[in-house]
């Protein structure tokens, strides 16, 4: 097991398996999306309080989650690139981070919307929007930090220390609106008790919620795969790769 | 769940300027993020295949 996870740390071996992999990913994520947006639509009930304007949430709490997850994943490697020196750690946590400022976008937006029927207003300095959109700061923070020094490693450390520090936000977010009292309402679906919705929702959520994990892996997958042409330009194996391909 | 017809379906109770709004915002940010994502692809590969070619000559 050990030697197995060795060699696919090598991104000459990771390339092509990543590659056929990512079609896969794509394909579950278009057939997960249409279940998802079938329930969503059209088995969900409409809301008691909320009427119609609840379905928002199949998108908004999907994109919140991925949001910080994707940034704790991405802390993750950017970490493990740091202690272990290994390539492909870096690499990974530069490959999600754009996809992860996309959901935290999206989350801010759709969250934007539904608050302005919800609560009258677009926008509120809440801790739960407040931090959700420091978020999206530390994703763009790690993106142009990255981005700006021209030595891989040194960005990559650079980097590192900035997602690392950064991930003490993550669980201010998930508990802001257990800590103080926000516009935002509190958890619907929790690990330590059951989910405050009907069931039809829920399942309509998740689904959504699987759809945006698998777009996400077909997505930093295919982004890592051009880090690591980009990195390795003057290896063998990447003159191997595109002469196959001229 | 029964929508009765299309038009009931867009309007979203009065409210589809929000939900459909939402949803297409999340649409395009999802098509942008892919479209970058194949521009800097080919971008990527001509760049590299370049650099091999050049190699070669010299």
């Amino acid at each position: 097991m050990a030697i197995n996870l060795f060699k696919f740390s090598s991104p000459a071996t990771f390339y092509p398996v990543a590659g056929k992999l990512i079609p896969v990913f794509y394909g579950l994520a278009a057939i997960l999306t249409v279940i998802g947006l079938y329930l969503s639509f059209f088995v969900a009930p409409t809301d008691a309080t909320q009427g119609e304007v609840y379905r928002i949430i199949f998108i908004h709490v999907p994109a919140a989650w991925m949001s910080m997850f994707i940034y704790l994943v991405m802390a993750g490697w950017a970490g493990l690139g740091l202690i272990l020196n290994t390539r492909l750690s870096s690499m990974m946590a530069q490959a999600l981070a754009p996809t992860g400022a996309m959901f935290t976008f999206v989350a801010l937006v759709t969250g934007a919307f539904w608050g302005k029927l919800a609560w009258g207003t677009w926008w509120d300095w809440d801790a739960r929007m407040t931090s959700e959109l420091i978020l999206l700061f530390l994703y763009i923070g790690y993106m142009s930090l990255t981005a700006a020094i021209d030595d891989v490693r040194r960005a990559d450390k650079a980097g590192a220390i900035l997602a690392l520090v950064g991930a003490v936000n993550v669980p201010i977010i998930y508990f802001s609106v257990k800590w103080w009292n926000t516009l935002h309402q509190g958890a619907s679906v929790s690990l330590i008790r059951a989910p405050s919705m009907a069931k039809t929702m829920l399942l309509g959520m998740l689904v959504m919620a699987l759809a945006a994990w698998m777009y996400s892996i077909a997505v930093a997958l295919s982004r890592a795969r051009l880090i690591m042409l980009e990195r390795e330009k003057n290896s063998a194996w990447v003159q191997d790769v595109l002469e196959k391909k001229s | 769940m029964n929508w009765g017809s299309w038009s009931n379906f867009f309007a979203m109770g009065g409210r589809g300027f929000y939900v459909w709004g939402a949803y297409l915002i999340t649409l395009i940010c999802i098509v942008a993020e892919l479209g970058l994502l194949a521009r800097h692809k080919r971008t990527l590969r001509q760049r590299l295949t370049q650099m091999l070619r050049l190699n070669k000559q010299s």
